[in-house]
């Protein structure tokens, strides 16, 4: 049997249906993978033991069913963001302040998971809170991505917040991961990594049980090696949850079944306003290439506008932070968490909350404390508010007459760490593609389709309207086979080892 | 619009996040600089535009009043960094409040 | 009546405005599932929502929402079918989201006014500003630790109906009786318990004093007041000190004060003393609550009978007077044991049986008319026996106090005890035949035209009968016997 680590979900699906590898195995090569993966500090927690209990279940189940029905994600291992609450198991999302959290309660989308049949192997890094493109504003230190500039070891970050998942399922030690997208976290970095990230469509998946960061534009999604992997993931996690208010009841269709490979006729908007002054040559080619293989596929491009898009990074730097300031208050030392004791309740919080918040964290809040405070709430937090509004109507506007777009995911490859961190907003630059459908509550995916000129993978990003995935997945699917995306990094984390 | 160490102070004491001294002018400047650059916004014109605080467009569910959650008391305060667990009943301490 | 306080520097007038906080009746918390009861052990009536644990979200309970929309419709006030949930920001150590769930600009309900009765007789309309729903936050614990203060969680998320009123009373005697008015309608409609003691309802009292005809003056709020007679003397405090301080050429700062009982007096608190900047923004875990014209049409359909209409009902069908009305109302659970007694019966002697000898005893033994041993129908029955001419009006008074001790039907205590009035002819003429025979010397007077003396033969003839006779045949007897 060839490397169990170099086959994707759709494919472990089919030869654990036939017999012909068990999860226990599979399971086995992807702990040992991420064991190896160290150097990657992907992973906050590994969970070997429980992988492996998990596994050997997994295997009991299936034989009991006896070439019956089994869980879409049956025996297989996933890597899970270390925002999303499991049961017993340290959750940090990435910060001091949840030191030592072990929630008594299992977020609905992982229980969805493990009752598909998934495995667990871990939890994976990420940027503290969610907050971040890059991954470096962890507590647990920066993700090293799996892909280096050829003849270059010097590392590249993961993109984020979800730079761990997307390194995970990149390095080939998960076969896929949960991760969130608030503003672009999951599509940027899988742009960043060669694998694909879906943000679906707001109320899509469940927000109970994952840590908070804006409410209002947090979304739960997969990253996997392939459009299929996604698909089938995605199935497992979507639906409705009563414990969440803004869960949708929408019906969730089979999205494996969208992929049909056939886009004639699908009308592709392409925004003129996503055409940056200084974006690098090589995002505006691949952005043409793309162009090139859906028009191949008969799809018809039509190019439109999304005239308040330059407006979107600025209010999504409002309303985030302003959501994240009330959500994040409730890290307080009192019923969980770090606690640094102080002369009074005041300072005990004071203490707790600056001990236990990293830079980029303390400046959302108080970006967001600001904004919302007496005096400035009209002028910042109403404004961005109504600005939401605009660019939600720019794509609605936009959709009447096309039935997707076509973007690049992020105006760059993976930079090296470090290169950014002084400068807050070149940094949220990263964003500028994925945010706007954050602000509107669309879905959109991001499908690796080349390289750079530096070896580096390079993302497109399909936008589709509310609550049709199908129509994202179909083209996504349909420029992943045109783009014909084999490149993998090179193991060097391994070597030596 | 900038803000200077007092907007800081004021707005890191209303976050409950203490801020050293020295950092209160870098913080000053940083804000600022993100702030200025926020204010772009300002060029759009919104006279007419009510504002939009949820994309979602279903109306709010209502759970019925049947109480099917509590009695976890254990659970609750299983992660507390300081309380007592004595036999009056588990509780969370906090440095006291004179009220 | 004029409420003016004469001051060293002329008359001052005290405005008063009233956020009360009732706790909606309910089984679970406003936005988990979690009980609501009175008196659990501590944190045991918590889930991980009201913890206020990560990723843990709101979901709203429709009895709440049914429950603000009926106190909104007792409160005469307008319904908002479309409202929004604000997030209160502030940090508190038995506040665990760092937020409190509550509307801010827009409210489930809007203007209405309380009609308020006075010791007088008068009454006047308060008005009120809004009702709208939100969170309590947990207990702080003070004293059960030097150096700690201890957070009980059990009445984190519990749903309250804030009633802010105008500032529209001017004593407080009319405080009082806003609060009593708004007790009791919240009562009649189920949907607050009123139960000030167990915490709930409390209110927080905005005090300010002023030269008539001027602007408002500045307030002092005070907190979490949980008794009228508290509010009462906080009010009367505060209006003396401000008046005192501005007397002197001081200046009233606008603060948050607490009420020690101890002392009755107010005085500053500490947690509150920083100036507060909230931040409200729209709750993004939650949507505008939105509702139909129906939903509100049928809850108004349901609505009982309020204090105001009943006292038109009882003055103008049954006859009370207006003090007899207001007493018999003023409770929900009063009025509906007089609507027992008198269905069917004579209301103004109901009235005076409920008020008189039942109202004693229930004193007397310290209970409240929904613990009375005895239901409004035993009354009734009692009343009937007297209407019938079974027993005498006096023989009643101790019936009751007897069905009062057993809990026993009033005709199976008269039977028992056997004390039916003697009606029988033959049996009281024998005993009136008696006492004329042994007092001559009052029948010659009563011949002689001292017909007071009839009166002395009749209690005589009720004395050697135990009070069984029936009088009015006794009279009757007695008075052809003495003819001439
Ligand atoms: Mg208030
Ligand atoms: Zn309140």
């Amino acid at each position: 049997m060839a490397d169990l680590t170099e086959i994707g979900i759709a494919e472990a699906r089919d030869l654990l249906a036939k017999g012909e590898i068990s999860s226990v195995d599979l399971t086995a090569a992807h702990s040992a993978a991420t064991a190896a993966a160290q150097p990657l500090n992907a992973m906050v927690t590994e969970t070997p033991e429980l992988a492996k209990e998990m596994a050997a279940a997994s295997d009991a189940r299936r034989s009991q069913a006896d070439g019956g029905e089994v869980g879409a994600l049956e025996g297989i291992p996933l890597a899970i963001k270390d925002l999303f609450c499991t049961n017993g198991i340290l959750t940090t999302a990435g910060s001091h302040i949840l030191d030592g959290f072990k929630p008594a309660y299992e977020s609905t989308i992982t229980d969805k998971l493990w009752n598909a049949g998934a495995v667990m192997l871990g939890k994976t890094n990420l940027d503290e809170f969610a907050m971040g493109s890059s991954n470096e504003t962890s507590y647990h230190g920066p993700v090293n991505n799996p892909w280096r500039v050829k003849g270059d070891d010097r590392n590249l970050v993961p993109g984020g917040s979800s730079g761990g998942s997307a390194a995970a399922v990149a390095g080939r030690f998960a076969m896929g991961a949960t991760a969130t997208d608030t503003g672009g976290s999951i599509r940027q970095p899988a742009a960043f990594t060669g694998t694909v990230g879906c943000k679906p469509t707001y109320g899509r998946c469940s927000r109970w049980g994952v840590v908070a960061f804006a409410s209002s534009l947090d979304q739960a999604g997969p990253i996997t090696r392939s459009v299929r992997d996604n698909a089938i993931m995605l199935g497992a996690m979507a639906g409705y949850d009563p414990k969440d208010s803004t869960s949708s009841q929408h019906d969730v269709p089979d999205f494996e079944a969208a992929l049909t490979g056939d886009v004639r006729g699908l009308k592709i908007g392409v925004p003129k306003e996503y055409v940056l002054d200084g974006m690098p040559g090589e995002i505006e080619a691949l952005w043409q290439q793309g162009i090139g293989w859906l028009k191949d596929a008969g799809a018809e491009i039509v190019d439109i506008s999304l005239p308040h898009t330059k407006y979107a990074l600025p209010a999504y730097y409002i309303i985030a932070p302003a959501e994240a300031s009330s959500n994040l208050a409730r890290y307080d030392g009192v019923r969980f968490g770090l606690r640094v004791e102080g002369k009074d309740l005041t300072e005990m919080y004071e203490n707790t909350r600056a001990a236990g918040f990293g830079a980029e964290v303390r400046r959302r809040v108080l970006i967001g404390t600001y904004v919302l405070s007496a005096g400035y709430y009209d002028a910042y937090y109403l404004k961005a508010q109504k600005v939401r509004r605009l660019i939600t109507q720019d794509f609605r506007d936009a959709y009447e007459t096309v039935d997707a777009i076509l973007t690049p995911s992020a105006p760059s490859a993976a930079f090296a760490i470090g290169e950014k961190s002084d400068d807050p907003i070149s940094m949220y630059l990263n964003d500028v593609f994925t945010v706007p459908a954050n602000l509107a509550g669309h879905p959109g995916i991001s499908v690796p389709a080349g390289l750079s000129k530096e070896g580096l993978p390079l993302g497109l990003q399909v936008l589709a309207p509310a609550f049709d995935e199908e129509t994202m997945y179909r083209i996504a699917g349909v420029l992943e086979a045109a783009a014909g995306f084999t490149a993998e990094p090179e193991k060097w984390w391994r070597s030596g080892s | 619009m900038s803000v200077d160490k007092a907007t800081v102070a004021r707005i890191a004491h209303l976050a409950r996040i203490g801020v050293g001294e020295d950092e209160l002018e870098p913080l000053a400047s940083e804000l600022s600089g993100i702030l200025n650059w926020i204010e772009q916004l300002n060029e759009v014109d919104t006279d007419a535009v009510p504002p939009m605080a949820s994309v979602h467009d279903e109306a709010l569910r209502w759970r019925a009043d049947v109480i099917n959650d509590g009695g976890k008391q254990a659970d609750v305060v299983a992660n507390a960094p300081d309380g007592d667990q004595n036999n009056d009943g588990a509780f969370f301490t906090v440095p006291k409040v004179i009220e | 009546m004029s409420n003016l306080i004469e001051g060293a520097t002329g008359q001052w007038e005290v405005v008063i405005g009233l956020e009360v906080h009732a706790q909606v009746t309910s089984q679970a918390k406003l936005f988990s599932g979690a009980a609501t009861a009175f008196g659990a052990e501590a944190n045991s009536q918590v889930s991980l929502v009201d913890a206020g644990m990560p990723g843990m979200l709101p979901v709203i309970n429709e009895v709440a929402i049914e429950q603000a929309v009926r106190s909104g419709l007792g409160l005469n006030a307008k319904i908002n079918t479309y409202s929004v949930f604000d997030r209160k920001n502030y940090f508190y150590a038995d506040l665990p989201q760092g937020y409190q769930i509550s509307q801010y600009l827009q409210p489930i309900v809007g203007e209405g006014v309380v009609t308020v009765n006075l010791e007088d007789g008068s009454s006047r309309d308060i008005g009120v500003e809004r009702l709208h729903l939100e969170q309590d936050a947990g207990k702080s614990i003070h004293d059960r630790h030097p150096t700690k203060t201890y957070i009980d969680l059990n009445r984190s998320g519990v749903a309250l109906m804030e009633i802010v009123s105008k500032p529209d009373m001017r004593s407080a005697e009319e405080a009082g009786a806003y609060v009593r008015k708004v007790r009791a309608i919240l009562r009649y409609l189920g949907t607050c318990d009123g139960n000030m003691e167990e915490g709930s309802m409390r209110a927080d009292v905005n005090v300010s004093v002023r030269h008539p005809g001027d602007d408002l003056g500045t307030r002092a709020e005070i907190k979490n007041v949980n008794s009228i007679r508290f509010m009462q003397q906080a009010i009367h405090y505060e209006t003396t000190r401000q008046i005192d301080i501005l007397e002197d050429g001081g200046t009233i700062a606008q603060e948050t004060r607490l009420f020690d009982a101890q002392t009755g007096t107010t005085r500053p608190m500490r947690s509150k003393e920083e100036a507060h900047d909230y931040r409200y923004f729209p709750d993004p875990d939650l949507l505008p609550l939105e509702f139909s014209d129906e939903f509100v049409e049928a809850i108004r359909a349901t609505l009982p009978e309020l204090p105001d209409d009943k006292k038109q009902r009882y003055m103008a069908d049954l006859g009370l007077s207006e003090h007899d009305a207001q007493v018999l109302l003023a409770e929900r659970d009063i009025a509906l044991f007089f609507e027992a007694v008198a269905t069917g019966r004579d209301a103004k002697v109901a009235a005076n049986w409920v008020q008189g000898d039942f109202f004693a005893l229930l004193g007397r033994a310290e209970l409240d008319v929904a613990d009375s041993p005895i239901s409004g129908d035993q009354l009734g029955g009692l009343i009937d026996l007297i209407t019938d001419g079974t027993i005498s009006g006096k023989i009643a008074k101790d019936v009751l106090e007897m069905m009062f001790e057993s809990g026993q039907d009033a005709g199976v205590i008269v039977e028992e005890k056997g004390l039916k009035q003697v009606s029988d002819t033959g049996a009281l003429e024998g005993e009136i035949d008696k006492v004329i025979a042994a007092n001559g010397d009052k029948v010659a007077e009563f011949q002689g035209g001292k017909v007071k003396v009839l009166g002395w033969f009749v209690g005589q003839i009720m004395q050697a009968t135990k009070g069984k006779a029936n009088p009015q045949m006794v009279n009757q007897l007695v008075r052809e016997k003495l003819k001439p």
